[in-house]
């Protein structure tokens, strides 16, 4: 019973979410209306690792906490991208993720977005030139919204994840 | 009705016959059908004729064999049903056989498997036609010979020996003890005729009828496949081609049955209490375990074996739970377990026959039973994997097909039972009523595994993959066990009230049984529950209409699209990534370790420089059902042990063996010599 | 003619209930981790939005893989016709009992785990493998909890238990009934996959059962399962609210009393919904082998509620 006290004396800790730095939110291109209106109030979201050094992703993780809480904007995450609407892409694309990375993208039905995070997925990073990197991922699939940040804080990839769907 | 049972017995000798002299081996394959097929109609018609017309068939061929009364035939009720389900099932199984037989062309007389088939069909029609003992024993001691033979038809295939020596030795130890009952009952009578047996047993002391009925439970029971009596029928049953094993387990396995009713409920009479019981406790094991060993095989065939041995459980608790309900007098509910047990029989023919032909079409398609080495075979072989389903959703108790409803109505029959006063009844029909859905459930997990393994995603080995679809007659013949499972189920109704004038006036059940149910729906007597197999039926078809037109016209996306399966990204599928049988019962393995007390081999060769790196690792897990390895394995090492002593008396010395006549004929002479004194 | 309409509404009334219910217990668990949560009507956008997505399907599927879907939406829609949600007795009481209720259910569960091997992933066959387990370990508890409360009430009738239980209320606290809800809650959380047999919202595919056999799916397909799920969560609560705390069901069928019916509907469905989302935020999910040791307790219960109905008829 000592988990129910806690949970009632911390109350609500979902902090609403601020408008943030324009330019680390870069939409490629209008959002189309049919993803506007499907996505609006639901979506799901498939994460891939293509390579990162895991800095994104413990940023992703925050996202379902309780303080930036992805949930009450109507995103949740799934575990088959059979399941998802949109992809959220992490890493400098490896030469061993490339093929699957692929494989996710044709494995999602559409309509679908993808949303690239952190540096690496835009031009590699700090990765840049390495033996093993294929390429950063729009050149394996096409993406909608690339967020910058090495690595991003999880409010900025929300914020990413939103405007991709034609939300704020 | 005389004329379609003379046509009856020429259409399986026309068969038989016409197989021996054929000319080749093709002619041979479908004049014995033919042939078949001609008698198991007939058969049919005889049964269903006696239904209509309710007037008993009486041949007696006194003079045929002038031992112990004769030939006489008989037809009752009880005899006419069990008659129709030879029929039933002996019709498309022969035209299945027209076809799968082509496979032995060459290798094995087909003239000597066609001509068995229509003596088995022969003498296993003519077994409820028996009006006494010898038409009775003879029959039976034909029908086991002439299966034995047919088991024994795939030589090449290591197992069949050995499942023909196990086959033989049980039937004829069931035999012997079958011959003890009808000897201990037949001990009062004038003529062993059955109407003088019946007289003759009011007569007999309470100790010889449980004796008599004892022996019947031990004979008939290794018959139908009970526990601890069923160790031939996983061994034979794979053994012998496939519609061979559809007969055998759809209908040769309810003859045991047909013994047990005979016997116990009509020549008896019904008796005290504990007989209910040690069936029901009886049918409860066979039921568990038979479910149990069918989940954890392998083989496709062997899997079917077992859940033949839970059916019966199945039919057993129904008939056990209708003899103590008929000792505790209360008659409705004995009459609804009893209807209920024969329904389940009837079903179990219908859907396991279905079942088994479908393995065929596997075995005919790849040549090999072994689920591992199986799958995808829904591209090639879609009418077989259709039937296959259906058979499956049957045996699963799935509604709207038979299985469901035979199902329901033997819960609905244990009901009574455990709300009942009596001493002990009301924990037993609660344990019953636990183990029946217990099996239920497990039932549907192995169809799932047989089914889904079998069939579904990617083929496992080449021979799966180049499966290609049954001929004609093989897709008719498991067509119309396939009608037969959902006409089975909707016709439910008529059925019932067709079994309560088949119980009636046998052992005091009501000459007139209360409808158990009118127009579409079954009801159980006191209004206890209600159901309507058709009206759920169309329910079920109706709303999956509607879903599907709501979806497609409700202006929902349309877009379908191929891909790969889902992999998490891996660059290619093969059939190794994919569950296996093993692999799919594996939960329940070890849920039900203690039962099934798994042995666990593990072989490790280390590589002779280092022990840190190994060469090759071998593990081997195997499941002795331990019936066999506590009852029957250390009673075989016995006899065998017993066998090479008694080899000393064999010494090959001429001189030896005269010594043994000298003492021989000395002791005879000092008995006459005694005797006469 | 009443009683048909009654028949059409309730079955509506469970298919549109049904996400709601799922919505309502995400919105618990979420205000029970301290975050806003998404709002109680989530699901139906979900369900909304998965209509309109295209559907992929793997290339090693065969019909078995489309027909699922609708074999599985069309038995739990079956049984809701079965079920006494708003009123008793039914005009298709006569058609069905509990035992066909649970019948159908497991009809849906073999269809779907025949569909989970279709694909020939491994995730799809351990799914399935797990499911048949599960599913067939708690086939017992149900059908012995059947016949508790069938054994007070002198038939495995729905609609004759819940009079019963109308007309002689002190049966609702007998030890027969009470144990009979143990152990068909238990029951509740396995069938429907819910902590700690299952957890519907779990990303690891080695620990899914229900969620591991529907990976494959997509679109409308997924919809229909999503949504079949949905009303087999509803089913089992009217029948844990309307056969053990029968009060508020309508017996006569007049519009005073379908308004009652549907208010109390909405309130056990509510507090059973309440009950499993603190069950959820409480107790981890149970290690796969453990779970048969949790069905044995139900099992065990519904053998002491049968004896004790038993004893105490």
């Amino acid at each position: 019973m000592r988990l129910f006290s806690k949970i009632l004396q911390v109350g609500l800790a979902t902090e609403p979410l601020l408008a943030g730095d324009e330019d680390v939110v870069r939409l490629l291109h209008d959002v189309d209306a049919r993803a506007r209106r499907l996505f609006g109030r639901a979506l799901a979201i498939r994460e891939v690792d293509a390579g990162s050094c895991n800095g994104c992703e413990l940023e992703i993780s925050g996202l379902t906490s309780p303080v930036y809480d992805s949930e009450r904007f109507g995103v949740h995450f799934v575990a088959s991208p059979r399941h998802a609407d949109m992809l959220l892409v992490t890493g400098p694309v490896t030469r061993n993720m490339a093929v699957p990375l692929l494989k996710t993208y044709e494995a999602t039905p559409a309509p679908k977005l993808v949303v690239a995070i952190g540096d690496c997925a835009r031009s590699c990073g700090v990765f840049k030139g390495s033996y093993a990197v294929a390429g950063s991922v729009d050149q394996i699939i096409p993406v909608d919204v690339f967020v910058d940040g090495c690595p991003p804080e999880p409010a900025d990839i929300l914020r990413g994840i939103l405007a991709a769907v034609g939300r704020r | 009705m005389t004329l379609l049972f003379l046509l009856m017995l020429a259409g399986y000798a026309f068969g038989a016959v016409a197989a021996v002299l054929s000319p080749t081996d093709g002619v041979a394959r479908r004049v014995s059908a033919l042939g078949a097929v001609v008698g198991g109609g007939a058969g049919l018609g005889v049964a269903l004729a006696f239904f209509a017309l309710q007037v008993p068939l009486v041949v007696e061929v006194p003079a045929l064999l002038s031992v112990a009364d004769g030939l006489a035939f008989r037809l009752d009720a009880l005899g006419a049903f069990f008659l129709a389900l030879v029929g039933l099932v002996a019709v498309p199984c022969s035209l299945y056989g027209a076809g799968y037989s082509e496979a032995y062309d060459g290798r094995y007389s087909l003239r000597f498997l066609g001509a068995m088939l229509n003596l088995f069909l022969l003498t296993m029609s003519l077994v409820p036609c028996a009006g006494n003992v010898l038409t009775f024993l003879l029959m039976w001691e034909g029908m086991s010979l002439t299966s034995y033979f047919l088991v024994m038809t795939d030589t090449d295939e290591p197992d069949t020996i050995q499942a023909g020596a196990w086959y033989l030795a049980m039937t004829h130890g069931g035999l012997a003890l079958v011959l003890a009952a009808f000897l201990l009952l037949a001990g009062g009578a004038a003529t062993t005729a059955f109407a003088d047996l019946r007289t003759a047993a009011a007569t007999l002391s309470p100790a010889t009828r449980n004796a008599v009925f004892l022996l019947a439970v031990l004979g008939f029971g290794s018959k139908a496949g009970l526990i601890p009596l069923h160790v031939w029928l996983p061994r034979a049953h794979p053994a012998a081609p496939s519609h061979v094993s559809a007969l055998m387990s759809g209908v040769m396995i309810k003859l045991g049955v047909y013994g047990l009713l005979r016997v116990g409920l009509d020549l008896l009479g019904g008796g005290p209490a504990w007989w209910g019981a040690l069936l029901i406790v009886l049918g409860a094991v066979s039921a568990v375990l038979g479910v149990l060993y069918a989940l954890m095989e392998n083989d496709l065939k062997r899997l079917l074996a077992y859940s033949s041995v839970e059916n019966i459980g199945l039919v057993f608790i129904g008939v056990g739970a209708g003899f103590l309900f008929l000792s505790l007098g209360a008659i409705p509910a004995a009459t609804l377990a009893l209807s209920a047990g024969l329904y389940h029989a009837l079903n179990h023919a219908a859907f396991k026959g279905l079942l088994f032909l479908g393995a065929g079409s596997v075995l005919h398609a790849t040549h090999t039973r072994d689920m591992n080495r199986l799958g995808g075979l829904i591209r090639g072989m879609p009418w077989s994997a259709l039937f296959f389903l259906i058979g499956s959703l049957a045996i699963a108790g799935l509604p709207p097909l038979n299985g469901f409803v035979s199902e329901w109505l033997l819960f609905q029959s244990l009901l009574p039972g455990i709300g009942s006063s009596a001493t002990l009844v009301a924990p037993l029909m609660t344990l019953a009523v636990g183990i029946l859905a217990l099996t239920g459930g497990l039932a549907a997990a192995g169809f799932v595994k047989a089914f889904g393994i079998t069939f579904l995603a990617i083929p496992r080995s080449s021979a799966a993959e180049h499966a290609h679809e049954s001929p004609r007659s093989m897709r008719v013949g498991m067509g119309i066990l396939a009608v037969a499972c959902l006409g089975l189920g909707l016709a439910a109704v008529p059925i019932m009230s067709a079994l309560g004038t088949v119980l009636a006036g046998h052992a005091g059940l009501p000459a007139a049984a209360p409808p158990l149910g009118g127009g579409l729906s079954l009801t159980t007597p006191g209004t206890f529950a209600r159901m309507s197999p058709t009206l759920v039926a169309l329910g079920l078809v109706v709303v999956t209409a509607g879903v599907w037109l709501g979806v497609r016209f409700s202006g929902a996306a349309r877009g379908l699209r191929v891909g790969d399966t889902w992999g998490c990204g891996r660059i290619a599928q093969t059939a190794r990534m994919e569950y296996t049988s093993t692999a799919f019962a594996e939960p329940l393995r070890r849920v039900f370790a203690e039962l099934y007390r798994p042995t666990k081999d593990l072989s490790i060769d280390f590589h002779p420089d280092s022990r840190y790196f190994v060469q090759s690792i071998e593990y081997r897990s195997e499941i002795v059902p331990w019936v066999e390895r506590y009852l029957y394995a250390p009673v075989i090492e016995r006899v065998e042990r017993w066998a090479v002593r008694a080899r000393a008396i064999q010494s090959g010395s001429a001189h030896a063996y005269l010594t043994y006549l000298v003492i021989a004929l000395l002791g005879l002479l000092t008995i006459l010599l005694v005797r006469g004194a | 003619m009443v009683g048909y309409a009654l028949e059409a509404t309730q079955a509506a009334l469970a298919l549109g209930l049904a996400p709601g219910v799922v919505g309502l217990i995400r919105w618990m668990k979420a205000r029970l981790q301290n975050r806003r949560g998404a709002p109680v009507w989530q699901p139906y956008w979900e369900l909304a939005k998965l209509f309109q997505k295209e559907v992929v399907v793997s290339n090693n599927a065969s019909w078995l893989f489309h027909a699922a879907p609708f074999v599985v939406f069309a038995s739990v829609v079956t049984a809701t016709f079965l079920v006494p949600v708003l009123a008793v007795p039914l005009p298709f009481d006569g058609i069905g009992d509990l035992l066909v209720v649970v019948y159908l259910l497991l009809l849906g569960t073999f269809f779907l785990s025949l569909a989970g091997l279709d694909p020939g992933s491994p995730f799809g066959g351990m799914g399935a493998s797990r499911e048949m387990t599960v599913a067939a370990l708690a086939e017992p508890t149900v059908a012995l909890a059947i016949f508790a409360l069938a054994l007070g009430a002198g038939s495995t009738n729905l609609g004759q238990i819940v009079a019963r239980t109308m007309t002689q209320p002190g049966s609702a606290l007998s030890p027969g009934h009470l144990l009979a809800f143990g152990a068909l809650f238990i029951v509740t959380l396995a069938e429907t996959g819910r902590l700690p047999v299952d957890n519907p919202a779990t990303h690891l595919e080695l620990t899914m059962i229900h969620e591991a056999m529907v990976l494959e799916y997509s679109g409308r397909y997924l919809a229909l399962i999503e949504w079949a799920a949905a009303i087999k969560l509803l089913i089992f609560f009217s029948l844990l609210g309307n056969l053990f705390i029968p009060w508020g069901v309508s017996m006569a069928l007049t519009p005073a009393t379908l308004a009652i019916a549907a208010v109390s509907l909405l309130v056990k469905v509510v507090v059973l919904a309440a009950a499993v989302a603190v069950l959820e935020t409480r107790i981890a999910k149970l290690r796969l082998f453990r779970v048969p040791e949790l069905l044995s307790v139900s099992f065990v219960l519904a053998l002491l509620a049968v004896t004790s109905s038993f004893l105490l008829r």
